[in-house]
């Protein structure tokens, strides 16, 4: 390969800086306000380990459900036609741009005691909000975006050469989906579920809105964060960090992959 | 039993076309770009919908058949090998399909990698193969479908020049007793391949007939092109065919009425090209513009135009030293060698 011989203008890089800076910038004030002495009895404390663990285990429940439901969303809206499609693919890319406190209330009017499934649920006995589930809920609203927007970039890419192929070599429509096409995909599937799954990881606004923050149930990482950053900022430091380098370690895993957006 | 009985149309494409192939036979399908030979194909393959008109294969009819039930394997100028599979795990895609256990499908890949010639590539995958070794995949890989009819849509039009003859030549053997269509553009395919050869041109047949007859006999510009015979149609009256542009005498090969349309067909290498008019006194004497000139070995190919018709020569260097683009010309061509018959399609 060759290397890029045209230049760039100079000044480009002032800025590029500046921007690398300001994100930069931030992390490093944090890292500087740790109390390395008490960081590990802070990040070990019952609260923090209750917060740890239900954060993944609701981040990974979270995304599972994105990959269940994202991967028809996105075969369906980039391998089918119908009436609206554009309309619809718009709709359900919402929960990117609207605020997640705005999730939040939505999801509230709808699975909450009063909403509009709630009377259903509550009759079948069910009770979703302010439970874990509805934790699981609000990161999957926000996150189930991330997942369709990935892979169904990734399927227009590969486009249907490949499954025309397969088809005439007498492959039914089942096998050509699960031996052409998701192979061919999967850097588009797993860097969709990596951000999903950062997504759900740091949900905070529907969360809290959507489940509250009772400890254990509903208290995320970053809703427990939020909660002591006034009355013990040293925890709230420290588990900033932890949240950090799980964010690190995501990016790294998904920047091992090809296509990340 | 898997004779192919094509009479079909698609309308947006202004294609509709006739032609069968027998169980065991290859069919060449030549044509113009635009001609619609790869839409026939879709069709057959279940990728493209007849607006009207029926296909059937074996004796059933394809049209409510979908493409992965038709038994039809396609093969492109693309060999669009599965870039996540190994070359052996390609062609036993098909097999697997077809619900072969995971051993015989092995089994069969390997024996038909052996076949084209690539049995030592079964291990690599797509991108560690060359394009004519991807092809020979690409082949196997069709084969191992066990297609009733196997669709080949230029196989060889996108490898190097050098590639494509030994190609052509594997070919030659494992579709020897298959029935299959191949859409090309070359002459030689058609000859080596092609029991059978049916041109499109607008969406239309206008010939088919045995691949012999049709390159040495051509009835359409088209097929008289690829075949690299010059063509010119008229009416036959007492020994020469008349057309707006040109009157040629030539000697008809079977009896033909006069007034009927004919075909006058001649090589280029029978047409001389006179610098200096006058010419001498000959039969078929006519006056050209020269529109192209191209290097072909130890002659060089001169493209004329004597009115609306296009006569192509074959003349050596030295006798089309000075001549330009543009320049008037006076072509001769000695009846002997115009061979005239009946220009209705067979």
């Amino acid at each position: 390969m060759f290397e890029a011989r045209v230049g760039l203008p100079r000044w480009l890089f002032v800025p590029a800086g500046l921007g690398a800076a300001f994100v930069l910038l931030p992390l490093v004030a944090m890292v500087t306000r740790v109390r390395w002495g008490d960081f590990v009895v802070l990040v070990t404390s019952e609260t923090a380990r209750d917060a740890l663990l239900l954060s993944l285990r609701t981040a990974t429940t979270s995304t599972t459900l994105c990959i269940v439901l994202g991967v028809p969303m996105a075969v369906v809206l980039a391998r089918t036609h119908f009436p609206g499609q554009a309309v619809m693919r718009s709709l359900v890319l919402l929960p990117l741009v609207i605020p997640p406190v705005v999730s939040g209330l939505a999801l509230l009017y709808t699975f909450g005691r009063k909403g509009l499934l709630g009377g259903t649920l509550d009759m079948l006995g069910i009770q979703v909000a302010f439970s874990t589930v509805a934790v699981v809920l609000a990161q999957t609203f926000v996150a189930l975006p991330f997942l369709v927007i990935s892979l169904e970039g990734a399927l227009r890419t590969a486009g249907q050469r490949y499954e025309t192929v397969a088809a005439t070599l007498g492959a039914s429509p089942a096998m050509v989906f699960r031996r052409v096409t998701l192979p061919l995909v999967r850097p588009g599937l797993v860097s969709g579920a990596v951000l999903a799954f950062a997504r759900s990881l740091g949900e905070f606004g529907a969360t809290i809105t959507f489940a509250g923050s009772m400890q254990g149930t509903t208290a995320t990482l970053p809703i427990q964060i939020y909660l002591e950053r006034v009355t013990d900022p040293d925890a709230a430091v420290a588990l900033s960090l932890v949240l950090v380098v799980v964010a690190v370690a995501v990016i790294g895993v998904a920047g091992q992959r090809r296509s990340v957006i | 039993m898997s004779r192919l009985v094509f009479d079909a149309a698609v309308a947006g494409r202004g294609v509709q076309a006739q032609f069968t192939v027998d169980d065991g036979q290859t069919l060449a399908l030549l044509g113009p770009n635009g001609a619609g030979k790869s839409t026939v194909l879709g069709v057959v393959a279940g990728l493209v919908a007849a607006t009207s008109g029926t296909v059937t294969l074996g004796g059933r009819d394809l049209a409510c058949v979908p493409p992965h039930r038709r038994q039809t394997a396609l093969l492109a100028q693309d060999p669009l090998l599965f870039p996540h599979m190994t070359a052996w795990e390609n062609v036993a895609f098909g097999p697997t399909a077809r619900g072969a256990s995971r051993k015989a499908a092995r089994d069969q890949a390997h024996q038909l990698l052996d076949d084209v010639g690539v049995g030592d590539l079964a291990g690599h995958r797509p991108h560690q193969l060359s394009g004519g070794q991807a092809q020979r995949v690409a082949v196997a890989r069709a084969l191992a479908a066990e297609p009733q009819v196997l669709l080949l849509d230029e196989p060889m039009a996108a490898l190097d020049v050098g590639v494509a003859p030994a190609l052509r030549q594997m070919l030659r053997t494992v579709l020897a007793a298959r029935t299959v269509v191949i859409v090309t553009h070359d002459a030689l395919d058609a000859l080596l391949l092609a029991d059978r050869v049916v041109v499109l041109d607008g969406g239309h047949v206008v010939e088919d007939g045995p691949t012999t007859d049709v390159l040495t006999r051509p009835r359409s510009q088209f097929a008289a092109r690829i075949a690299g015979l010059n063509l010119v149609a008229g009416e036959w009256d007492d020994g020469t065919v008349t057309n707006p542009s040109i009157v040629l005498a030539g000697h008809a090969a079977e009896l033909l009425p006069a007034g009927s349309t004919a075909a006058a067909v001649f090589s280029p290498g029978a047409v001389n090209v006179h610098l200096d008019a006058p010419a001498p006194a000959c039969p078929n004497t006519v006056s050209a513009t020269v529109t192209d000139l191209e290097p072909l070995g130890d002659r060089v190919r001169v493209r004329t135009l004597v009115g609306t018709v296009t006569v192509v020569a074959e003349v050596r260097p030295a006798s089309v030293v000075g001549l330009d683009l543009g320049a008037s010309v006076v072509l001769t061509v000695d009846p002997d060698e115009v061979a005239v018959y009946d220009a209705d399609p067979r």
